[in-house]
């Protein structure tokens, strides 16, 4: 029985000054079945938080339609509870309070209502906290609060958004645990669960069904059916090849995602995006530190190569954290990612084992041959007889194809990139670009 | 959760020390608010004249209590409408587009201009009765408390955290229910610490309200403010003196029974997860804390405010947002009427001014406001020149700083014009102009403001820098330059907009004095306002307002801002 059914969704910003539209979504079908733990994975900007929301009746989508249970869904969804990311508890009530407030809600009635929370609470193991403000609790027990409080509705889909991804190593170890410990025994108070996360290991321990979400913009790349017994057993090798599986698809934005076969024969089949204007293509949003700090620890390896999970594992990084900087590794032709494994190139291991001021000669060339948007700052500053421009006239460029805090984010980036590269200079009190003097001509 | 009380709680007495002293403020205070409520309404015939103030020191604890009183309820009135404006503002789109400007003009007229304005309204409206004085009276320090509280509630209800507003959405709770759970308590802390800044400012214009001439005719309402106008016209510098020590004795009163409690109270409402270092305390809330009474008696009323939450809660009950389409067309249709009534507005007033005093009035009222902006500015020179580097000094010791930090806040909210009377007579000893006297005269309500945000822009310079000062050997001038005033930056900017806007008010007050029969007037804004105000004549008053209004918002526009923003972006630490 399918509890929320999503219709051709599509979802987009506008841009500023009628511009057009971001689109974030596009043509999105998903359902939510009964008894099942779904886990929507993607990287940010695949815009998960988005159809989390859309789906729980917080944002009208653009266009199509969200069913729960048969009928088109117009405002909150009563048929939902969510976990937030930051929590999401008012810090002036008490632990009960907090819990009551969706009751309260309801119009139901004191003693009731007291009776229904104290369960609630004594379910996620909060039981001598119920009078407790949540500033005297530590992160993890704050979770606590925010899953009973969702609990204690009894939704027929409980929604997690990223619940995990604010606490510390160990206490989301434990809490997903428990959570996972529930759901077995049968003693969940929701009928399903959806979970939004960019941790592959959480959504392939915790859910049956991983939906694969591809960014820029987001669509559903493919799902995979996660075919172990309940408990997901961690050490099991079938669960290493699922996550290894995943972290292919991840890095590798041109394989098709291929169900439950977990193989890689489906070669390039989405072929890569059209892209006009190089101020439409995103930059990875790192730091030149971030890349060379990569490269370093790459290159110090023996064998020079890696697996991309155990390099997240050793540099402590999230998914969502390192893989940016391998695209970035990657545009600039410092590394290539194949088969989950990462590998520097000659010019990468040059760069990560030079001195500072080879390494800002290799930095330029390797920016000015493959991230066209720098060589077209140049261009533009090299046009101009005063050999300066205002800043908002680059912003305005980005501005046409991204929404503002996007555009912005994306001026940052190649602020700091063509500042390391000294392809110009930024000056931030007047607002205004500068050619480079002294590499003007080597640029040209 | 426990629904009887155990047997250790009904062992110990019901009562303790703390519920005595409870009852019996409480009662206190409800005896002290209807005898002097009651003469709020005393009558009066307009050639009967009007009662007269009595110099008797003993009197004085009677006229506090007045003048408290007016304080108090213009300060109900003040949360009431923010709570209003401030929701509307924040929930309509169109709404928001007239009242947010319109707000930050209204912010910036002359408190004792709206008094000027309103009075004879006030007064017609309650023929025979002190009551419309007590309105008009009540009305100025309602409009010198409510801007900037209505102001800060409206940022706090924009900047509720969204995951917050999402739960509150998902959760389904009705209007009610969000404005009680998350809107109220979200804004509290800032609309708290805003309220209480105003209220101190609130003395200086109860006072000055309560004793002024309109249309050439004494007002006088029993109160502080008229004990202090009569002192001056009998010269009685011993009764001057009794009041500056009741004022005093006032404000600390009120600080510690009213304000410092409800800020304790009030720290749960942060809206920062954690566990805040420095908790605000107060002897007065502990006191509420202990006793029993209180818990008690809410214990009592639950279930009524149950009820009465549960019947607003239906009647508020969440409605499904359309989704929220814009439409362009209608925006536009909109955005040109508001402008269009703006333009009338503006040309109606322009032209009442122009018909009936004239374009020479026009030009020379606009030379006066330069002179007082001059002698605003030079205020602003000398107060920092003198007070950044007490505040500077007085800042980087945590000890001294934590033991004066209340005591300039006292003086801050301390009524200037007590001590007008001493540096008047001072002015005619020493025959010393009022032009240049009255620098002085506002400088002593505005330049404490300059001080209070030395001393926290200093403490807000982190340690490590002044290490790394000390060991890179920055000193003298260089220190300055480098660490300390950009250091201090944001917060002295805090300090300069205050500090101006106090002496704008002020100029209204301190161009224009007098002791005894003698009066000083000095040439500038304020005294033309003060002089128009007193003849009644309207075009002037409208014309001096409206000059005095556009000085502010213009220099607001032009000059605070463009510093706030630097402070924001460059000097932010």
């Amino acid at each position: 029985m399918s509890l929320i059914t999503v219709e051709n969704v599509h979802k987009y910003f506008p841009l500023p000054e009628g511009k057009g539209e971001f689109p974030v979504l596009q043509d999105i079908n998903l359902t939510i079945r009964s008894g099942e733990v779904v886990a929507l994975l993607g990287r940010s900007g695949s815009g998960k938080s988005t159809l989390l929301r859309i789906m729980a009746g917080l944002i009208p989508p653009s266009r199509g339609q969200v069913l729960s249970n048969g009928r088109p869904l117009n405002g909150p969804n009563s048929d939902v509870a969510m976990v937030f990311q930051s929590f999401a508890l008012l810090p002036w009530l008490t632990v009960q309070e907090n819990v009551e407030l969706g009751l309260e809600a309801k119009g139901i009635s004191r003693t009731v209502r007291r009776q229904m929370a104290l369960r609630a609470i004594d379910l996620v193991g909060l039981d001598g906290f119920e009078s407790a403000y949540p500033k005297e609790l530590s992160g993890g027990m704050k979770q606590r609060v925010g899953f009973a409080r969702a609990f204690v509705l009894e939704p027929q889909v409980l929604f997690m958004d990223e619940p995990f991804s604010a606490l510390d190593v160990l206490t989301s170890e434990n809490l997903r645990g428990e959570i996972d410990d529930l759901w077995n025994a049968g003693m969940f108070p929701s009928k399903s669960i959806l979970i939004v996360t960019h941790n592959i290991e959480e959504a392939v321990f915790l859910a049956d069904r991983v939906v694969i979400l591809g960014a820029n913009p987001g669509r559903v790349r493919g799902e995979l059916t996660i075919d172990l017994p309940r408990p997901h057993d961690r050490t099991h090798p079938r669960f290493k090849e699922l996550v290894d599986y995943i972290y292919q698809v991840m890095t590798n934005p041109e394989i098709e995602v291929v169900g439950r076969e977990p193989s890689l024969v489906g070669a390039a089949v989405t072929p890569p995006v059209e892209i006009s204007s190089p101020w439409a293509t995103p930059l990875p949003h790192v730091r030149v530190g971030e890349i060379s700090g990569l490269l370093e620890v790459i290159v110090n390896l023996p064998e020079g190569t890696d697996d991309i999970p155990r390099l997240a594992e050793r540099l402590q990084l999230e998914v969502d954290a390192l893989l940016p900087i391998l695209d970035a590794c990657v545009l600039l032709d410092f590394a290539t990612v194949s088969q989950g494994d990462v590998k520097l190139t000659p010019i990468g291991q040059d760069f990560a084992t030079t001195t500072i001021l080879r390494s800002k000669d290799l930095f330029r060339q390797q920016a000015l041959a493959n991230v066209p948007v720098l060589g077209k700052m140049v261009e533009v500053l090299q046009e101009k007889k005063s050999g300066s421009v205002r800043s908002d006239t680059f912003l305005s460029l980005w501005e046409e194809h991204f929404p503002p805090v996007e555009a912005e984010r994306q001026f940052a980036t190649a602020v700091d990139w063509g500042r390391y590269a000294e392809l110009f200079e930024y000056d931030t009190n007047e607002d205004r670009f500068y050619i480079n003097q002294g590499e003007s001509e080597a640029v040209s | 959760m426990r629904t009887f009380p155990t047997a250790e709680t009904l062992k110990r007495a019901p009562f303790g020390l703390a519920d005595v002293a409870v009852i019996v403020t409480a009662l206190t205070v409800l005896a002290l608010i209807a005898h002097l409520g009651s003469d709020m309404m005393a009558a009066f015939q307009e050639d009967v004249p009007l009662p007269e103030i009595d110099l008797d020191p003993r009197r004085l604890p009677y006229y506090a209590g007045r003048s408290t009183l007016r304080m108090f309820i213009a300060l109900f009135f003040s949360t009431v409408f923010t709570l209003v404006y401030g929701y509307v503002a924040a929930n309509s789109r169109r709404a928001e587009k007239i009242l947010v400007p319109l707000l930050d003009i209204l912010q910036s007229v002359p408190v004792l201009g709206f008094l000027s304005i309103t009075v004879t309204g006030f007064i017609a409206l309650f023929p025979g009765s002190l009551l419309g004085l007590e309105a008009a009276s009540i009305f100025a320090i309602f409009t010198s408390q409510v801007w900037n509280m209505t102001f800060s509630f409206y940022q706090s209800l924009r900047t509720i955290p969204r995951e917050l507003d999402e739960a509150a959405r998902l959760y389904r709770l009705s209007r009610w229910q969000r404005f009680m759970k998350l809107e109220v308590p979200s804004a509290m802390v800032g609309l708290l610490w805003n309220a209480m800044m105003s209220f101190g400012g609130g003395w200086f214009f109860v006072s000055e309200s309560e004793a002024i001439s309109v249309l050439n005719k004494e007002y006088i309402l029993p109160g502080l403010g008229s004990y202090v106008a009569t002192a001056i016209a009998q010269e009685n510098l011993s009764a001057l003196g009794w009041a500056i020590l009741t004022i005093a004795v006032v404000i600390v009163a009120v600080d510690q029974l009213f304000w410092r409690p409800l800020v304790a109270w009030s720290d749960k409402f942060r809206l920062e997860q954690s566990a805040s270092a420095e908790v605000p305390s107060s002897w007065m809330y502990d006191l509420i804390t202990t006793a029993r009474l209180p818990s008690l008696l809410g214990n009592f009323l639950a279930p009524f405010s149950e009820r009465i939450n549960q019947f607003l809660s239906d009647l508020s009950r969440w409605l499904p947002e359309p989704a929220a389409e814009i439409k362009e067309g209608n925006d536009r249709w909109f955005n040109l009427l508001l402008w269009l009534i703006t333009g009338v507005l503006i040309a109606v007033a322009l032209q009442f001014v122009i018909t009936t005093v004239g374009v020479g009035e026009l030009i020379r009222v606009l030379g006066l406001g330069v002179l007082t902006l001059l002698r605003v500015s030079l205020l602003l020179v000398v107060a920092t020149l003198v007070w950044t580097p007490v505040g500077v000094a007085i800042g980087f010791q945590p000890k001294l700083a934590r033991l004066l930090q209340p005591v300039v806040q006292f003086l801050a909210s301390f009524p200037a014009n007590f001590i007008f009377p001493f540096a008047t007579i001072f002015f005619l000893r020493s025959h010393i102009s009022l032009d240049w006297g009255s620098i002085l005269l506002m400088s002593l309500g505005a330049q404490w403001y300059i001080l209070f945000n030395s001393i926290a822009g200093a403490q807000s310079i982190p340690t490590d820098l002044r290490e790394m000062a000390d060991d890179i050997g920055l000193k003298g001038w260089k220190r300055w330059q480098r660490l300390i005033i950009p250091g201090i930056f944001s917060a002295w900017v805090t300090g300069g907009i205050t500090a101006s806007g106090g002496a704008w008010n002020a100029s209204i007050v301190s161009e224009i004095v007098s002791w005894g029969t003698t009066t000083l007037q000095a040439q500038g804004l304020g005294a033309y306002i003060a002089a128009a105000t007193n003849q009644g004549d309207w075009a002037r008053i409208t014309l001096g307002i409206g000059m005095m209004s556009l000085f502010v918002v213009g220099l607001n526009r032009l000059f605070w801002r463009r510093l706030y923003q630097l402070a924001e972006t460059k000097y932010h630490l």
